[in-house]
């Protein structure tokens, strides 16, 4: 039945992902002619805009790059400019910063598993009919949303666009009483991050398996990396942070004006699945419990567990977090390391020509960010390599696997499970919106 | 828009967030109410959320809230139809009230930017200058901000559904950082653009320990005298001044009458 099959797809802003992206999926005669996934946001034109302002304000233009990865820009600026004027961060600001960076994780992937992947596994168009059948779920998924939320504001002042994360360190540091409120509200999660656990249980993924090079940060200490390390890949590859280009390798296909990525082989993954697949052995005992709870082993090569994947980091975040404020709390900050943004600018962190790599894991796999800055601090050459953007290769693979595989079902099935595809790999459409690279161009 | 205020809207008014060109961090400050945002969604009928929902609605909407700038002629073309289609008209966040950092683009020389960015190919991405929402169509309300603060917005929405107008502060955000006892940024030798900016915000940033980048727009009615005597008192550059409000306030160079 299927080999004579036609079918035309095209579905216009996939909802429920961040940023504006459409799939569209032609088949004649059971021959499948295009399976694309398209992104259709509007291009902001960051990396140029960048060009002639302060390296200090860096953070706070890229954090605008996106709303729900604004932390995540935020550390892979700070660290990119950071290495530009050759600052290195304090043992406390790291501390800082990985706890914003878990804070980032425990968000998007809250808002992915709950509000944006868990209505398909239940079979609604979107949490709001969950409203009724499943109240319980919806508050929760608020309730630990808020929670998040709220911490991430005693730590950085907000957590859409953080105010206090900049270059050199924070301008306001929690105090003793600030981080007592953090441990409070994380604990007060704890029966919450139970149930979530069970609700990731009884959710369904489509079984589909496809074998592809995985990207993630690595590193030679038992932590699993996140805010620093080499860039590392399941096919044996390794590469210094400042060599990322070799790791991304830009081309153009010519079925597309859109740039892809790839790197050993025709295309590879990045985020949770791909850090869970490199970097397993190296979660916390509670997050590996999950894994195992959940069935997910490494290496798994089926892209809709990469929700699982985000569950158990949800887990590993959670306990890394509140490890990291007992930490401080018994320790003590140093609350002569505050600092001032404008202080900066004013010559308290020398300015110098130069040129800086930021390589973060953030929810969606690695950011990269790249300044140049001339000898005033000014921000020559800016260019940022998003994860959506390196996943757009992979998705398409995917897909022209995955249609013959589910071809005999229902043309509103294949949609869905196209969709659901798209949705695993939770893209942030409007960060990838200006993916293509630049060139330096020496003047 | 104080003029023309609508009639109170019907019990359940029918409500769809819109998103152009921006980070998409104002409808996660919407998410990010928590619980309370159940009691909001118990007032109106969401009935178009991209991010978060599927459903779609091809009828009109009571509410509209749009977030992003128009930065190309199919954002102009869109936002056109939804102001067609709805009876009131909210624009939020920076982008969508004053053009917010999207509008530095419009510094720049307009292919030259796009060649910087997307190479020889730039012509594939469709490209305008940057202009906020009320440059285009007619807007009912603004809840300024990156990202808004979340008081507002329910206070601008309580407003909305009442049929009554919302006034933005007219007094800048020095008005709510002395309220909030902040030793002044200038007073730290660093300058702040505190005393240009709209107030509405509770001094957020400095509060934080940072300093105020103008979010909010300019205030409508600036003390121009005082401006220029703590620019002149610290020993400020005009120009670096323009600089940093240029960061989210391009735009306003689009407002014929500077009127926002």
């Amino acid at each position: 039945m299927a080999a004579a099959k036609n079918l035309e797809i095209k579905v216009e802003y996939v909802t429920r992902v961040e940023g504006h992206g459409n799939i569209v999926a032609n088949v004649k005669n059971g021959r499948i002619e295009k399976c694309e996934f398209h992104v259709v946001e509007s291009p902001r034109l960051f990396e140029g805009m960048l060009r002639g302002r302060s390296i200090f304000e860096a953070q706070h233009i890229t954090s605008r790059i996106c709303g729900i990865c604004s932390c995540g820009h935020t550390l892979s600026s700070i660290q990119a400019a950071e290495d530009a004027l050759g600052v290195e961060p304090t043992a406390q600001t790291v501390k800082l910063r990985k706890l914003l960076l878990d804070y980032e994780m425990l968000d998007s992937h809250l808002l992915h598993v709950y509000l944006l992947a868990a209505p398909d596994a239940l079979g609604v168009p979107s949490f709001v009919p969950l409203i009724g059948t499943h109240n319980a779920v919806v508050r929760r998924a608020l309730r630990m949303k808020k929670a998040v939320n709220d911490v991430c504001d005693i730590l950085a002042g907000r957590h859409v666009h953080p105010i206090t994360a900049i270059v050199g360190g924070f301008t306001k540091l929690p105090r003793q009483a600030d981080l007592d409120a953090q441990i409070r509200i994380l604990e007060s999660m704890a029966g919450d991050m139970e149930e979530t656990l069970a609700l990731a249980k009884t959710l369904k993924f489509p079984e589909f398996e496809r074998e592809t090079e995985y990207v993630a940060l690595v590193s030679g200490d038992g932590e699993y990396p996140l805010l620093s390390g080499d860039i590392g890949s399941t096919d044996g590859k390794r590469f210094k942070k400042k060599d990322y280009r070799k790791a991304t390798n830009e081309f153009v296909d010519p079925r597309s004006s859109a740039k892809f990525t790839r790197l050993s082989r025709e295309s590879f993954f990045v985020g949770a699945l791909a850090r869970f697949n490199l970097n397993s052995a190296k979660l916390h005992p509670k997050a590996k419990a999950a894994a195992k709870e959940l069935g997910l082993k490494a290496p798994c090569h089926n892209p809709y567990l990469n929700t699982a994947a985000q569950v158990v980091e949800v887990v590993h975040c959670y306990h890394h977090a509140l490890e990291l404020l007992k930490e401080m709390r018994r320790e003590g900050l140093d609350y002569a390391q505050q600092v001032t943004v404008g202080a900066n600018e004013k010559g308290a962190v020398p300015v110098r020509a130069g040129k800086g790599v930021g390589a973060v894991e953030v929810p969606r796999g690695i950011l990269y960010h790249e300044y140049e800055t001339d000898k005033a601090g000014l921000i020559r050459n800016a260019n940022c390599i998003i994860p959506t953007n390196q996943n757009i290769n992979n998705i398409e693979h995917d897909f022209a696997k995955l249609l013959p595989e589910i071809l005999h079902m229902p043309k509103d099935e294949i949609r869905l499970r196209l969709e659901m595809l798209v949705r695993a790999y939770d893209p942030c459409i409007s960060c990838s919106a200006h993916y293509l690279d630049v060139e330096f161009v020496e003047r | 828009m104080k003029k023309e205020t609508k009639a109170a809207v019907p019990a359940k008014p029918k409500v769809a967030f819109f998103d152009l060109a921006c980070c998409e961090g104002c409808q996660l400050q919407v998410a990010n109410l928590g619980e309370a945002l159940l009691d909001i969604l118990g007032a109106i009928d969401v009935v178009e959320f991209r991010e978060v929902m599927s459903e779609k609605w091809d009828k009109d909407y009571d509410i509209a809230i749009v977030e992003g700038s128009i930065t190309d002629a199919h954002a102009e073309e869109r936002i056109k139809k939804i102001r067609a289609r709805s009876k009131i008209l909210i624009a939020y966040g920076s982008c969508a009230t004053i053009g917010g950092v999207n509008g530095m683009k419009n510094g720049f020389e307009l292919d030259e930017i796009r060649r910087y960015v997307y190479g020889k190919d730039y012509k594939f991405f469709d490209s305008a200058p940057t202009r906020p929402v009320h440059q285009v169509v007619k807007v009912d309300y603004f809840v300024h901000g990156c990202p808004i603060y979340p008081p507002e917005l329910i206070e601008v929405l309580k407003c909305a559904l009442r049929g009554i107008p919302y006034t933005v502060p007219a007094s800048p955000v020095c008005a709510e950082c002395k309220l909030n006892e902040n030793v002044c940024m200038y007073e730290r030798g660093i300058s702040c653009l505190g005393p240009w900016t709209k107030a509405g915000c509770n001094s957020w940033c400095v509060n934080n320990g940072n300093i105020c980048y103008g979010c909010r727009g300019e205030v409508k009615n600036p003390a121009l005298a005082a401006g220029a005597d703590v620019i002149a008192r610290y020993g400020l550059k005009a120009e670096l001044v323009k600089n940093k409000f240029e960061m989210y306030n391009k735009c306003k160079e689009g407002d014929a009458d500077g009127r926002r």
